[in-house]
């Protein structure tokens, strides 16, 4: 069972910079694009690092894919997909998103307790 | 500060030379005062080249290195000046009539040019080739003779080993007829067998030269003016002869160390061991006059390395030296001539293989272990081109068919790949075909400048230079690296050329700029590159509206992210200096915070551990308190360290501390193509250790030195003087122009030393734009650091005064003040630090997890 959660208005996104969302004890990275106006959702945990850093990486394109780079260590990974575009072995998880009334959700496994 | 001990060194050759450079290289001269003797009229010079001086080169440009090492202080050059005695008991030498006192002495008196007992050698018209001297009075007697007897003069050269064909094809520019007398059955019995001298001869008599082998020279006959004119040999045969060259070898000049009662060689030579130290403690032996394992050497390469040996050991270093490759690759007469490793073939069961083709005049030979696997040596006469391949080969297998690399000119034999990690392919600087790949693969070096720099191949000599090319381009081709100036797949072009466009156009954001000039969105490269040349040319604050998505977390929140996602901050000290009530607001804050607080190598203190969300509550205390940002996060001025300078230091001669403040209050904020950091020492003694800085000023009496190009780092470069004794105002202006014009012209991420090599005509090129305006952008250049001085504002100061800019220190979108549950830390000296994964381990497995359990069950 999945759900859409709610978690900010699309204003509070500034456009080709990430920010950081908790979502059901999750920590996800948004990244509201400028071109294509989308909103992506990976993990905001760097899988090199293991730290907490991922929204707060450099959005850019690698030939015509977007991308975040890690902020700690640069590793590029693909926006849509979630894939390490250094490493093959490593990918970011991705939640589908979308735009509701001005306002961006996440969807998310539904909670055991609402089932 | 102690007393600067002293150091004299005998003698003023290459190798002397090569001393006080290394000695100056890395440091020495701050405990040593050197003072160096020699009997020539002239600094030290490139003894090597001497024969060049016949292309009408002014003796001038044979002399070594710049002349600016003699002018260093505490280093003294006392030229014409003859060491006459060696007083060991009192440590003294004397020379020019009084005594010099030294701590250590080194003795580098080089070799006579020794010559044979022939009666008649000592007439006018006789010389010997070893000095600049002997060259120019050898090249004014050929000429002279040549118009008082209205015809080619004739020469004969006695000697036809390598400096006798030098000698030979010095006399031949000069017009002269020559015959060569070898006293052996052919020529460089020394280098090359049987055949090779018997093809050498067949190539320098196509010439014109003249060459007689197994030829005893017996007499000299002058005519009625006195002068030389016939040379009689031992088989009674005689030629005549305008002018002769002796040619037959050199003797150490161990004269000095015989008379001060050193031990000596019984040919001659001063004995050290592999210190270079000789009998006496206190005495070095480097270059020709030393006797080090059981021989003299009289090549250069090993003088040199023992130069390199002795620096080190008067820095308390042990280096050894434990003898060198001879192998030798020579243009005698335009003939190369090589020969390298066990080259006659000395190894017991060693095959040779031959390639000779002597209407081409070519001699080729390889010497082989006795299974034909095994290169052993080898030598090559008339094309030897194969011999920067081959050299580093010697004691391996070949891996093809030795014949493969005899084949002539234009067939490459394999090479590059091939060659084992640890083979040696500088032998002057002893680097390693490893070290060279692995400058590319470890320290990103993509161009022969960054290899050689890195490596320090190729970079005495230069024989090597066209391997160290190869292997370089090799494993950037295996490493997927092409050799392209773009700065990244969206932009084309490099940093200096994207910031000439930004400059000259009306441009002012980022997409403009990919739009006209670029594709794509950008990345992690080039974004933060145009943030900071837009930054640089003051077009928008930094983190104003689109520039802000450009920055790397560190600018865009202004602060150093750590490892574990936490920031460090970093309040501007200036010069160091800060009140005790500014120490107390940091030490508040920190406490307040729970920030670990270290001092930092630029003088300030870094607190460790803020989150995001913390930083702005963090910068209000610090900016109410006075303090602003010290840009620590940024490419751009760090920090001018200081002294404390004439204020209160006994030795002080400028006030250094308030040159500091002023330029880091100047220079503040100034985004750069990376970090700069400056350093402003009060006296000679550099307290503030100006020269490992990118400008580094050391106050002199007169006013103040200035560094550039110095940097720490994975490659420290010591500064080189830009500039003397300059008013504070000159400097200033000197500053300001050499700061804009790296910034304006570098590369993405390059610092100041390489940039500086990047320039075509390097420092002097930069120094003529600075003081001479030669490029006649001085204006440009002092106006851009006008608008910067005159725009800068505090970054936090501004961020702190603007709500919308403070949304991007939230945690969480949707939980702005919440902090990032995962960040775990243990304390360790009466702080806290981010626990390591193991203790991390234990610290959630007690804790945590439980309390999920409890999260589910909800």
């Amino acid at each position: 069972m999945t759900e859409w959660q709610r978690v900010c208005e699309l204003d509070a996104l500034v456009p080709d910079r990430g920010a950081a969302a908790l979502i059901g004890g999750h920590q996800v990275a948004l990244f509201r694009l400028s071109d294509s106006g989308e909103v992506h959702a990976v993990d905001h945990l760097d899988p090199f690092s293991h730290a907490n850093v991922m929204a707060r990486g450099l959005v850019g394109s690698r030939k015509g894919t977007p991308t975040v780079a890690s902020p700690m260590h640069k590793q590029s990974f693909d926006l849509l997909t979630g894939q390490c575009l250094d490493d093959p072995e490593v990918s970011l998880q991705v939640w589908p998103t979308r735009v509701s009334d001005g306002w961006v959700e996440v969807q998310v496994e539904a909670r055991s307790g609402a089932a | 500060m102690t007393q600067k001990k002293k150091l004299a060194v005998v003698g003023a050759g290459m190798v002397a030379h090569r001393l006080v450079e290394a000695m100056v290289e890395r440091g020495a001269d701050e405990a040593w005062d050197i003072e160096v003797f020699g009997d020539e009229t002239r600094p030290p010079y490139d003894r090597v080249a001497l024969t060049s001086f016949f292309s009408d080169r002014d003796p001038e440009d044979l002399l070594l290195g710049d002349g600016e090492l003699w002018k260093r202080p505490g280093v003294r050059l006392y030229r014409g000046s003859i060491v006459s005695s060696i007083d060991r008991e009192a440590k003294q030498i004397r020379a020019r009539n009084t005594t010099f006192d030294y701590d250590r002495l080194v003795l580098a008196t080089g070799s006579y040019a020794t010559v044979p007992p022939v009666e008649g050698s000592d007439l006018p018209g006789c010389f010997v080739y070893r000095t600049v001297d002997d060259v120019a009075e050898l090249r004014a007697w050929v000429l002279d003779r040549e118009a008082v007897l209205g015809r080619k003069v004739k020469g004969a050269v006695v000697g036809g080993g390598l400096l006798g064909l030098e000698a030979a094809g010095a006399l031949t520019a000069l017009g002269a007829d020559t015959t060569v007398i070898e006293f052996a059955d052919w020529l460089m019995p020394l280098q090359v067998d049987q055949a090779g001298g018997g093809a050498l001869r067949r190539i320098i008599e196509q010439l014109g030269v003249t060459v007689r082998t197994s030829t005893a020279t017996s007499k000299l006959r002058a005519g009625r003016d006195g002068k030389v004119t016939r040379m009689q040999f031992a088989d009674g045969d005689k030629i005549p002869a305008d002018v002769v060259v002796f040619a037959t070898g050199v003797r150490p000049r161990d004269e000095l160390a015989r008379e001060a009662g050193l031990e000596l060689g019984e040919r001659g030579g001063v004995i050290a061991d592999e210190a270079c130290t000789t009998s006496d403690d206190s005495i070095f032996a480097i270059g020709e006059v030393a006797h080090i394992a059981g021989r003299v050497w009289g090549l250069v390469g090993p003088g040199y390395s023992m130069a390199e040996v002795v620096a080190d050991r008067l820095l308390g270093g042990d280096a050894t030296f434990e003898g060198a490759d001879l192998s030798t690759k020579l243009k005698l007469l335009g003939v190369d001539v090589a020969s390298f490793g066990d080259a006659f073939a000395a190894t017991n069961g060693s095959l040779e293989v031959v390639y000779a083709d002597p209407t081409a005049g070519v001699y080729k030979k390889l010497v082989m272990s006795d299974d034909a696997q095994t290169l052993l040596g080898g030598m090559l006469v008339g094309d030897a081109s194969a011999y920067t391949n081959l050299r580093p080969m010697v004691g391996r297998a070949l891996g093809s068919d030795p014949t493969a690399w005899l084949l002539p000119e234009g067939m490459e034999p394999p090479s590059g790949s091939s060659l084992p990690d640890d083979a040696n392919v500088c032998s002057c600087n002893n680097v390693t075909a490893g070290t060279i790949r692995g400058a590319v693969t470890d320290h990103q070096c993509t161009d022969i400048a960054a290899v050689k720099q890195c490596t320090k191949a190729g970079t005495s000599c230069g024989s090597c230079v066209s391997l160290v090319k190869k292997l370089m381009e090799t494993q950037m081709a295996e490493e997927g690296l092409e050799v392209s100036t773009a700065l990244c797949e969206h932009f084309s072009v490099t940093r200096a050329q994207l910031f000439d466009i930004v400059w000259v156009s009306e441009i002012s954001t980022f997409s403009e700029l990919i739009d006209k000039h670029g594709t794509g969105r950008g990345c992690d490269i080039c974004r933060p590159v145009v943030a900071s040349i837009l930054g640089s040319l003051g077009k928008g604050h930094v983190l104003e509206g689109e520039n802000a998505t450009l920055q790397d977390t560190n600018d865009h929140v202004m602060a150093n992210l750590q490892k574990d996602g936490t920031y460090s901050v970093v309040p501007r000290i200036p010069g160091g200096e800060v009140t005790p009530a500014g120490l107390i607001v940091i030490g508040q804050v920190a406490a307040d915070f729970g920030l670990y607080t270290k001092i930092t190598g630029g003088q300030r203190i870094d607190l460790f551990g803020a989150r995001i969300e913390q930083l702005p509550e963090i910068w209000k205390r610090l900016v109410d308190a006075g303090f602003e940002s010290g840009h620590a996060y940024g490419k751009s001025l760090r920090t001018v360290k200081s002294c404390v300078g004439q204020s209160w230091c006994r030795y002080g001669v400028q006030d250094s501390t308030t040159l500091a403040i002023d330029l880091e209050l100047r220079y503040r904020g100034l985004r750069s193509p990376h970090k700069l950091k400056l350093a402003v020492s009060g006296c000679a003694r550099e307290c503030a250790e100006a020269r490992g800085k990118d400008v580094g000023i050391i106050a002199t009496d007169k006013g103040w030195n200035l560094y550039v190009g110095g940097n720490g780092g994975f490659t420290p470069r010591h500064a080189q003087l830009f500039a003397e004794d300059l008013s504070t105002e000159e400097l200033v202006q000197a500053i300001d122009r050499f700061l804009m014009y790296y910034v304006r012209t570098a590369d993405r991420l390059q610092r100041t030393a390489p940039w500086l090599e990047s320039i075509e005509g390097g420092i002097d090129a930069v120094r003529a734009v600075v003081f001479d305006d030669s490029l006649g952008i001085a204006a440009d250049l002092d106006a851009a650091m006008a608008a910067h001085v005159n725009t800068y504002e505090d970054e936090w100061a501004a961020t702190l005064a603007d709500e919308k800019k403070l949304l991007r220190f939230a945690s969480f979108v949707n939980a702005p003040e919440t902090p990032d549950p995962d960040l775990v830390y243990v304390e360790e000296r009466g702080q806290r630090r981010p626990a390591d994964d193991e203790e991390r381990a234990v610290l959630i497995a007690g804790a945590t997890i439980p309390v999920r359990d409890a999260e589910v069950t909800v």
